[in-house]
């Protein structure tokens, strides 16, 4: 596909892009909606999810693994809520660094860097769906994703902005995921993206460390309002 | 061991004297990634931290010694007289890491256990090069480090608060690679493929 066809697309549908899970981050039944694109789950255990994500004052109390009972009973289901929302955001990732590399507008050691990360969340993707299987559970729908590619300086910001989204998604799990197994995946994922976050934050001549010596997690509701203007169904 | 045979050769010269657990599991880490790469320690750690059963205190001990080993490892670079974009990353990176410091002697405190004491450390470096080879080797390691010992810890604020952490690590790992002009991401995941691999061939530091 040529650079000026996959742009011009890309500006037709902008339209498109407001109304496609505008609501998401504040409306619950848009909520829902996300869940039945995440597929394999139901609402009630995404809500479950999304509750546990803003429940963070009383974390406190916690920090104690008190709750046995409840993390036996109910840890598989989140787990695999948690797995696909990963997934969901790799697709996203993958989708992302697949049309820069087809933009034209990268060249050389640039084009190949954004090859290389796009190739890492393309494996970061089959991991997630394996795991999703192994979980018994149904891999989450690919989203369709549209996103603006107009000139080189803006497409590397996005990509800064997107993978310091993912690294503060997936440490925002990190303490939810209940199977052992699965937290050693989602970490030897979150730090990959990390080193992404930090190597575009530098071309870009940003700090490496935004959040100082201490990494800042971010909630699903967070996450998913930033990236709905990229998802258009 | 020659040094050609080495994956990471810069780390069978770093030296920790010190009697604490975390120092020991420290140096088997250090022995693991001078043989195998620095990303490679995550199961020596796994394993090391399953063996001594120690629980929470322990593993947040073990974090604290590596964050030590970091924060000088830093502190001495900077007296190297480092070049202008090499010594801004050498001072940021080290006060980070002393903030890691500070924020794991305190962790280990609230969990009622007493702080690991600082080793006495040496680092094979003698100029900016090989203080920018050993720097990737030690961030990268301390990465691995972190994801082997995390999935063990119990109490998901500390899990929390080291996910918060290796984060920053994996951003060093990758702004000091790309200062020596090195891939910032080499693999598509921060753990080893072949760990079982790895874990017969360290099963020896792990025991004695």
């Amino acid at each position: 596909m040529k650079p000026e066809n996959r742009r011009s697309e890309v500006a037709h549908s902008l339209p498109e892009r407001e109304s496609a899970l505008a609501e998401l981050s504040t409306d619950p039944s848009s909520r829902k909606r996300f869940l039945k694109m995440m597929g394999g789950g139901g609402a009630a255990a995404l809500a479950m999810v999304v509750a546990a994500c803003g429940d963070e004052k009383d974390k406190g109390t916690s920090s104690q693994p008190a709750s046995g009972g409840a993390e036996k009973s109910g840890g598989g289901k989140g787990d695999l809520e948690i797995v696909n929302y990963a997934l969901t955001l790799e697709y996203l990732e993958a989708a992302f660094y697949k049309d820069v590399a087809g933009s034209g507008l990268f060249k050389g050691a640039d084009l190949e860097t954004i090859k290389q990360f796009g190739d890492q969340e393309q494996q970061h993707v089959e991991a997630l769906e394996a795991t999703v299987k192994k979980l018994g559970g149904k891999p989450a729908a690919k989203p369709k994703t549209e996103f603006p590619l107009e000139d080189a300086k803006k497409v590397l910001q996005t990509a800064a902005d997107v993978e310091n989204l993912g690294a503060a998604a997936y440490l925002g799990q990190a303490d939810k995921i209940e199977s052992k197994e699965v937290l050693a995946a989602a970490l030897s994922i979150h730090t990959v993206e990390a080193r992404h976050a930090a190597a575009l934050n530098t071309l870009l001549g940003k700090p490496n460390t935004p959040d100082g010596a201490f990494a800042k997690p971010a909630s699903m509701d967070e996450v998913l309002s930033k990236v709905k203007p990229f998802i258009v169904g | 061991m020659a040094d050609s045979q080495l994956a990471s050769p810069e780390l069978s010269g770093v030296e920790i004297h010190g009697m604490s657990r975390g120092a020991f599991i420290m140096r088997g880490a250090l022995v693991t990634g001078a043989v195998y790469g620095g990303g490679m320690v995550a199961p020596f750690v796994r394993q090391a931290i399953a063996q001594s059963g120690g629980g929470d205190v322990d593993i947040v001990n073990f974090a604290l010694t590596l964050e030590y080993l970091e924060a000088e490892f830093y502190k001495q670079g900077e007296k190297l007289g480092l070049s202008g974009d090499v010594s801004k990353l050498a001072k940021q990176f080290g006060d980070e890491e002393q903030q890691h410091v500070e924020a794991l002697s305190a962790t280990v405190e609230k969990l009622g256990g007493k702080a690991a004491a600082k080793p006495k450390f040496t680092f094979p470096i003698k100029d900016e090069k090989s203080f920018l080879k050993l720097a990737v080797t030690l961030e990268d390691t301390g990465v691995s480090a972190y994801n082997g010992a995390a999935p063990a810890i119990e109490s998901k604020e500390v899990l929390a608060a080291a996910g918060s952490i290796v984060q920053i690590e994996a951003r060093h790992a990758a702004a000091i690679r790309l200062a020596r002009k090195d891939n910032p991401s080499p693999d598509a995941f921060d753990k080893p493929l072949d760990e079982e691999k790895v874990l017969e061939a360290v099963k020896p530091l792990i025991k004695s």
